[in-house]
């Protein structure tokens, strides 16, 4: 009897703080996002409580429109770019020794307990005109004027490759150490040589985690905006840096409300979509 | 023996070890070009190791391994004219049947046409008709070996790897499957080296029998041979059932010992001992006989224990005045002996084999230890140590 509502109980008081947490910090805030994102909004940079759907049609105007496809370029040369150099990343890793291998993975891994902006900040003094390469290059006659490196578009795409690489290696390298080494050796002695190997068995087997890595990495380079802002000067305007804009100094908090929501459901949609290529994991 | 043109891989004092422990040990063996040669043995005795280095999967520690005369050391598993059936099928989960039989074909760039000429009828070879499309995984595990066989066998290897390739099939698919690889091997006169720790198996197939123990390859011979001729203790008892027996030569008379065990005497022919001498020797069931009424120079007495019914024998369990059980078969139609009735047990004086000498032991013993005793006169012959040890 207590123990059938031992039982009972147990289940609440555990996830009871979570969900209250989730609650407080989580729905709440997005019902917020919702709710504000369908009023008007007024001259003193506060919401009327009158509905309205202007921000969504604001989203449909050439400006923004040009604003989009600044960020969805950047983020499809990101995820490029990160699988390219994450994937030899992956393989070298999977396949180095196993004394090596758990020291390569804390490698990567110790980024991510250092605060990015912080690291982002690192790149800031290295590029910048006064910054060390900048030095390095001329006193050793390289160049005479210092090169124009940070706040160019190279720059930002520098920050967000170096950022999300992590998010790509790890779902890559989980797959690569997955496969079955027999397949391999199988490979081998069919004839393959290494590179046949690779292109014909290893890079198919491997798409599920190639999809995640690129899925991983696709989804946080869109809303991220404090990258452009100090390595692009902010210059190029992309949606993580608009939807900061509309909240803290166009003080447009419908349009900011708006353009959250739209990178949520696009981040719902390839969520879905993800989790659907994870189901085919079970097939290969 | 055999004409040296013949012999299509030969393997010369190889030895392996991992992580200085030798798995492999001074293994020589010649495979003869179009044999079905089995390498038989209990389970982590280097079968494996064995093959994975003809593959080229894993390098000798020491020793030669030679392809047609010619020594692989340098050539990679893809540049070696042979081709392995995996233990674990290792198809390739993203391709169809189609594609995985043709891969080695697709990197020997033959044309396509030709590739399909030769799949289709490597298919039908192995009877996988109808199931050209099918993944891997939506195949039983009969199918997916005849798919490993046809991917392995396509490429016209001039020697096939086979690892326990029936391992994980279940008994009725296993010896359907034994017949149609033997009569496949034979079709198509390809060498085939073939690994199994299920000596009926290998009676069933092979020409020859490469029986391996620890790392050791003991025997080498047809079934016949090894089953009959047991060489070892190991290889007598590992190669079907066999009754084993201490005992020491009595009298010599011509080729006739008369022998003592435990339990009896006992009389068998084999040339060459002399008086005194101890032996193993081995009976296979079907060999020993049983009566009510002594033999002449048979004084084995025992008590039938049970009888253990075996579908066309009778296995008849005899225990010996020394607590010893030796299994004796029996046809139904015999005479029968109940339960509990005394009998002796006697046996044709040439279906005794002489499987281990004392002598033998007495080597065997002296081979394995002889570097631990190196090692600790080692240390007891230490500057330090050498006074005491020396009156020792
Ligand atoms: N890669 C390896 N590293 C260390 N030991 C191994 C390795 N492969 C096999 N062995 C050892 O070598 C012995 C022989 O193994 P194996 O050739 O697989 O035996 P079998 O195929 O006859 O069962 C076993 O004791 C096994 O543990
Ligand atoms: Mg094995």
């Amino acid at each position: 009897m207590i123990n059938k509502i031992k039982n009972k109980v147990t289940p609440v008081v555990m996830i009871g703080p979570a969900t209250f947490w989730l609650i407080l910090f989580l729905l709440i805030p997005l019902f917020l996002v919702i709710g504000i994102s369908f009023l008007q909004r007024n001259g003193y940079g506060g919401v009327d409580m009158v509905f309205s759907l202007q921000a969504y049609f604001d989203m449909l105007t050439p400006e923004y429109l040009k604003i989009f496809i600044a960020s969805f370029r950047l983020s499809v040369a990101t995820t490029v770019i990160c699988l390219l150099i994450g994937y030899p990343f992956a393989y070298v890793i999977a396949h180095s020794s196993e004394k090596a291998k758990p020291f390569l993975v804390l490698l990567l891994m110790l980024p991510f307990w250092i605060n990015s902006m912080i690291r982002i900040y690192g790149w800031n003094t290295l590029l910048r005109s006064s910054g060390i390469i900048n030095n390095v290059l001329i006193s050793l006659g390289v160049v005479d004027v210092p090169l124009e490196m940070l706040y160019t578009d190279g720059a930002v795409l520098l920050g967000m490759v170096y950022d999300l690489l992590p998010f790509t290696v790890l779902p890559i390298y989980t797959s690569i150490e997955k496969l079955d080494p027999t397949l391999l050796e199988a490979a081998s002695d069919l004839g393959a040589t290494k590179l046949h190997r690779l292109v014909r068995v290893v890079l198919p087997l491997t798409m599920p985690g190639i999809f995640a890595g690129s899925i991983q990495t696709f989804i946080p380079s869109l809303g991220l905006f404090y990258i452009s802002d100090m390595m692009g000067g902010a210059k190029t305007m992309y949606v993580g840096n608009l939807i900061k804009n509309q909240f803290m100094s166009a003080r447009n908090w419908p349009m900011g409300a708006a353009l959250a929501i739209l990178l949520i459901v696009i981040t719902l949609v390839l969520m879905r979509l993800y989790t659907k290529v994870g189901s085919l994991d079970d097939m290969v | 023996m055999s004409n040296v043109k013949d012999v299509i891989v030969k393997l010369t004092d190889v030895e392996k070890e991992f992580d200085g422990v030798k798995v492999v040990k001074k293994l020589n063996l010649e495979v003869r070009k179009g044999e079905f040669l089995t390498l038989l043995g209990p389970s982590g005795c280097g079968k494996t190791t064995t093959l994975r280095m003809i593959a080229g999967f894993s390098n000798v520690t020491s020793g030669e391994i030679e392809l047609e005369g010619r020594n692989v050391a340098d050539l990679k598993p893809n540049e070696r004219d042979v081709n392995t059936v995996f233990q674990s099928y290792a198809l390739f989960p993203h391709m169809n049947v189609e594609d995985n039989i043709a891969f080695g074909l697709v990197e020997k760039k033959v044309p396509k046409a030709e590739i399909k000429e030769r799949v289709a009828e490597m298919i039908k070879l192995v009877q996988l008709e109808g199931l050209e499309k099918r993944r891997p995984a939506q195949m039983s595990g009969g199918q997916k070996q005849r798919v490993a066989i046809a991917r392995a066998l396509i490429n016209r290897p001039k020697v096939l790897l086979l690892d326990e390739p029936l391992g994980a099939l279940d008994l009725k698919l296993r010896k359907q499957m034994q017949l149609e690889l033997k009569h496949l091997q034979q079709k198509l006169g390809i060498t085939f080296i073939y690994v199994t720790h299920d000596q009926e198996e290998a009676l069933t197939m092979s020409d020859r029998i490469a029986v391996m123990n620890d790392g050791v390859m003991e025997q080498i011979g047809t079934p016949d041979e090894v089953y009959n001729r047991p060489k070892t203790k190991f290889v007598a008892g590992f190669v079907g059932e066999s009754n084993i027996l201490e005992s020491y030569v009595t009298q010599v008379d011509e080729d006739l010992l008369h022998i003592s065990l435990e339990s009896g005497k006992a009389l068998l022919h084999a040339p060459g001992f002399k008086n005194e001498e101890m032996i193993y020797i081995c009976v296979r069931p079907e060999n020993l006989l049983l009566s009510e009424t002594k033999k002449e120079h048979f004084s084995i007495r025992g008590r039938i224990v049970e009888h253990v019914f075996a579908g066309s024998v009778i296995k008849t369990v005899v225990e010996l005045i020394n607590g010893q059980k030796l299994r004796v078969a029996r046809h139904p139609n015999e005479e029968e002996f109940e339960v509990g009735t005394y009998v002796y047990v006697y046996w044709h004086p040439k279906k005794a084999i002489i499987v281990h000498t004392v002598e033998e032991q007495i080597y065997n013993v002296i081979e394995g230890t002889t570097n631990r005793i190196y090692e600790q006169l080692g240390e007891k012959y230490s500057p330090s140590a050498r006074e005491d040890s020396h009156d020792q």
